[in-house]
């Protein structure tokens, strides 16, 4: 490397604001000459046009830095430290030369300046997106949906391009414009465009919600816990003046004193109401006193995973002996409002009167209550519950058992085991009687398959699969007689 | 705004900024559609800050404050002479949308008082999200505070709506429950808070929506005689139970209208203070409930040192530590270094030998630190075991009222 120049070789011209595009094209230029950070000066001039020799478009290959590195830029260019385009050269210079882990070595005197810099256009910009407030243009007879906004602020750097973007995400459906002493951002709903300073007097007189705002700054406030310091050093004197609530702080902090002693010293008092005794009695009594009250509110209830025609409640009487869960109503079960009539439906129909079951005299329902599908052209196609929309569903089944009060409860494949067991357990395995951990201690389990198992069985396993299932339910059909003895 | 609107606002208010939660951080990020309102940034906006200190950043007001319930240290229990209000579901929506197109807030945070039913109100809190969401596709923050009370499955569908949910414990004890809020159930309120910290992890775990932001509590500091180790040890027990994001620690403050079983004093702010950061040990700095008991004197955290400081130096057999090769985990253990500067340290050291005013740079907490360090240019010797060395790091009591 060749020893430093001792006068400055170049000086680079930048447009004044957060020229970001000029920098990078300068500092291209120059690494490309190989000009080290003290041979260059920055100059930011008012006036366009007036670029230096390593301006804008005079070459240099695209710079490979770190990505950190890269990402801090941005950050820092909007400050109004004149020195921050050099600072920001020499990093990259030293970047470039050898040292592309030094944004790692916060201790480093150079990096600790401009990480300083970078954090203040941080709060800059979060400052911006905390106090500024808009207030609405009263125009007559406007359109809803149209309602025009407009903002006066006064930011301590040129981020007003850097901090647009937040408010068009945020307010994407208003028009609004922003104006500062440095220019204006205007959203028409379509595109963000950025204009000349705008002024304080811009701004429409008044906002019809500046005075319930205030209301309620005054109100949330806790007078026991004045501590004006602490605000300040969040909320610095400088932003009071646009901000309209700020006009109510010096009343509020002579205040706070007098009104926390007033009321530590107030005597406590006696209540003046009289208990509302009945009202609290009432209160413990809310709970569905009935399997009806429990199916009303489930009737009530939006599916969890939308598109179902209606919830599909239990089906049976109450104090059946036997009560089979399944897993969630299909298509036919969604159209119809009743569990179990479906081709799966009809199997079970099928199979309980082999076994002996009267299909009447037993309740039958689902863990889930709600269909849920995928649209596949016309059809639905069902789609197995999640383990979270099971658990979701679940403190219905719990109540709905507990009013049907049954001896045997049969859980029909997998995702019945789930409910009612509260984990998944492999039904080969734990295929006959089971105690569920979720059901009271006095009422026996048992676990079989789901009737639409066997549907979707290739035919050669079917009659088998099926001969086991009625065997199934033959053993639950004793086991019933034997509990209700 | 018209005038009963501002007049309920100002009671719905009042009633309901005893509740020191206002963070509008944790949720997704999200930007609204084209026809809808609102986004949230993932770390949260403070909008303003009172002459409390305290910084605001949602809407935090009561659905009602008239309330069934008698909890002592409560302004809004039924045996209050407070003056009582009640939004409707369309007031609070209305507000909300407006005040947020002015920039005013980061969104909803609605409680309420509980009329006629737990379910009854469980259910209008769910109704004003729900309505926020569908009729103004509005994108911003909405905390619901549950009723452990309600049916569970009416919390089932406020998560749904809501990007974080809590339940406030308020009393860490069972028996301070039965005296100070007779119709609360501890056990009834820890089964909501598992059943809300299940249901996260489900959702997370199968991409979908339910309190993203996860969910929190409060609890009541001052109010009965439970001590610092035993709430630190509640809440230590409430992160590991339930997944709780958050436990915020609200000093009891004098009420209007307060009940005659409550104390007279309420605690110094400090004390609430010091139990944050003990909270913020037991999360990023890896200490046990246990080392925090052992940090305090007879279960009190003492108010003049922060407890970090009063652990290290209880514990000065571990000092100092060699801030070039000290692992990460004994560096989180100096006073005055904070998680980050912690990274800061490791970071830099790879690249570079480390002294006293690199060091400097990192963290600003370098006076508390520096009798804990030692870099090739310092060793405190015997700071680390001067007699006095507590009182010269003690921060001076004239900033104990916090003023």
């Amino acid at each position: 490397m060749n020893a430093a120049p001792l006068v400055i070789s170049r000086t680079v011209h930048l447009r004044p604001g957060a020229d970001l595009d000029g920098f990078r094209a300068a500092a291209r230029a120059l690494v490309a000459a190989g000009v080290p950070p003290e041979g260059v000066a920055f100059s930011v001039e008012a006036a366009p046009g007036l670029f230096g020799e390593a301006g804008t478009g005079s070459g240099g290959a695209p710079l490979s830095l770190p990505r950190a590195v890269a990402a801090l830029i941005p950050g820092v260019v909007p400050h109004r430290d004149p020195e921050r385009y050099a600072l920001l050269y020499a990093l990259i210079w030293r970047v470039t030369r050898g040292e592309r882990h030094l944004l790692e070595v916060m201790s480093d005197p150079l990096v600790h300046r401009l990480h300083r810099l970078s954090k203040a256009i941080g709060r800059d910009l979060h400052k911006m997106h905390a106090f500024l407030r808009f207030r609405r243009v009263a125009v007559e007879g406007e359109a809803e949906g149209t309602e025009r906004y407009v903002a006066w602020f006064e930011p301590d750097h040129h981020i007003l391009e850097a901090a647009a973007p937040f408010f068009v995400r945020r307010f994407a459906s208003m028009r609004w414009s922003i104006l500062t002493p440095d220019g204006s951002a205007h959203w028409d709903g379509a595109a963000l465009t950025f204009g000349p300073p705008g002024a304080r007097a811009d701004l429409p007189e008044g906002d019809g919600f500046e005075a319930g705002w205030r209301t309620y700054y005054e109100t949330t406030f806790n007078p026991a816990r004045v501590n004006p310091a602490a605000m300040r050093a969040e909320m610095p004197k400088k932003y009071w003046r646009n901000l309209p609530e700020a006009a109510a702080i010096p009343a509020l902090v002579r205040g706070a004193a007098a009104r926390s002693d007033a009321m530590i010293e107030r005597e406590p008092t006696m209540p003046t109401r009289r208990e509302p005794a009945k009202a609290v009695a009432a209160m413990s009594e809310a709970d569905p006193k009935s399997l009806d009250d429990l199916n009303a509110i489930i009737r009530r209830t939006e599916p969890l995973v939308p598109g179902a025609t209606q919830a599909v409640l239990g089906e049976g009487p109450l104090g059946a002996t036997l009560a089979f869960v399944g897993e969630q109503p299909g298509d036919q079960e969604d159209v119809q409002g009743r569990p179990f009539v479906g081709p799966a439906g009809q199997l079970l129909s099928r199979a309980l009167a082999e076994a002996g079951i009267d299909r009447g005299a037993s309740y039958l329902t689902n863990a889930v209550k709600h269909f849920k599908f995928t649209l596949r052209g016309k059809r639905r196609i069902h789609e197995k519950p999640t383990a979270g929309e099971v658990s979701h569903y679940r403190w219905w089944l719990d109540r709905e058992l507990d009013f049907v009060a049954p001896k045997l409860v049969v859980a029909l494949g997998a995702t019945a085991v789930l409910a009612l067991a509260g984990k998944s357990i492999p039904i080969t395995r734990s295929r006959g009687p089971f105690r569920f951990d979720r059901l009271d201690g006095r009422v026996q389990g048992f676990i079989t398959v789901h009737p639409s198992y066997l549907l979707r069985l290739p035919d050669e396993a079917k009659a088998e699969a099926y001969a086991a299932f009625v065997d199934d339910l033959r053993r639950v059909q004793a086991l019933g007689r034997e509990l209700s003895a | 705004m018209d005038e009963t609107l501002a007049k309920k606002l100002r009671i719905l208010a009042d009633a309901a900024k005893y509740d020191a939660s206002c963070a509008s951080s944790g949720a997704p990020k999200r930007a609204a559609g084209k026809d809808g309102l609102g986004s949230t940034t993932g770390a949260g906006i403070c909008h303003a800050y009172t002459p409390d200190g305290r910084c605001v950043s949602l809407l935090k007001i009561l659905l009602t404050n008239w309330c069934l319930f008698d909890c002592a240290y409560c302004v809004n229990r039924r045996s209050s002479n407070v003056r009582r209000a009640k939004f409707t579901v369309e007031e609070v929506v209305n507000l909300t949308v407006n005040f947020y197109k002015r920039n005013y807030i980061e969104g909803l945070f609605l409680s309420s008082g509980i009329i006629k039913s737990p379910d009854h109100t469980m259910e209008l809190l769910t109704r004003v999200a729900k309505s926020l969401r569908r009729d103004h596709g509005f994108a911003g923050y909405i905390h619901l505070k549950s009723i452990p009370e309600a049916s569970p499955w009416l919390i089932e569908e406020a998560g749904l709506y809501a990007d974080r949910l809590s339940i406030n414990v308020e009393l860490p004890t069972e028996a301070s429950l039965e005296r100070l809020a007779p119709e609360k159930d501890g056990a009834a309120i820890e089964g909501a808070m598992a059943q809300i910290g299940e249901r996260i992890v489900q959702a997370k775990a199968e991409r979908r929506r339910f309190s993203p932001a996860g969910h929190s509590t409060q609890v009541i500091v001052g109010a009965d005689d439970t001590t610092d180790a035993a709430l630190i040890a509640k809440s230590a027990h409430l992160y590991g139970r339930v997944g709780l994001k958050r436990v915020y620690y609200s000093a009891f403050s004098p009420i209007p209208d307060g009940s005659a079983v409550l104390p007279l004093k309420a605690p110094p702010l400090r004390r609430e203070h010091r139990l944050y950061q003990a909270d913020w040990l037991l999360r990023y700095y890896a200490f046990t409930p246990g080392e925090v008991a052992d940090a305090s004197d007879g279960g009190m955290l003492a108010l003049d040192i922060d407890p970090k400081l009063a652990w290290a130096l209880k514990h000065r057999e571990r000092f100092p530590v060699d801030v070039n090769r000290a692992d990460r985990e004994l560096l989180l253990r100096v006073p005055g270094l904070g998680a980050r500067a912690v990274d800061r340290i490791v970071a830099a050291r790879r690249h570079a030998t480390l002294r006293l005013d690199d060091v400097a740079r990192l963290t600003s907490g370098l006076k508390r630190a520096r009798p804990f360090l030692v870099t090739p240019d310092h060793r405190p010797t015997g700071l680390t075991d001067r007699l006095d060395l507590r009182e010269k790091l003690a921060e001076p009591a004239r900033q104990l009222s916090l003023f």
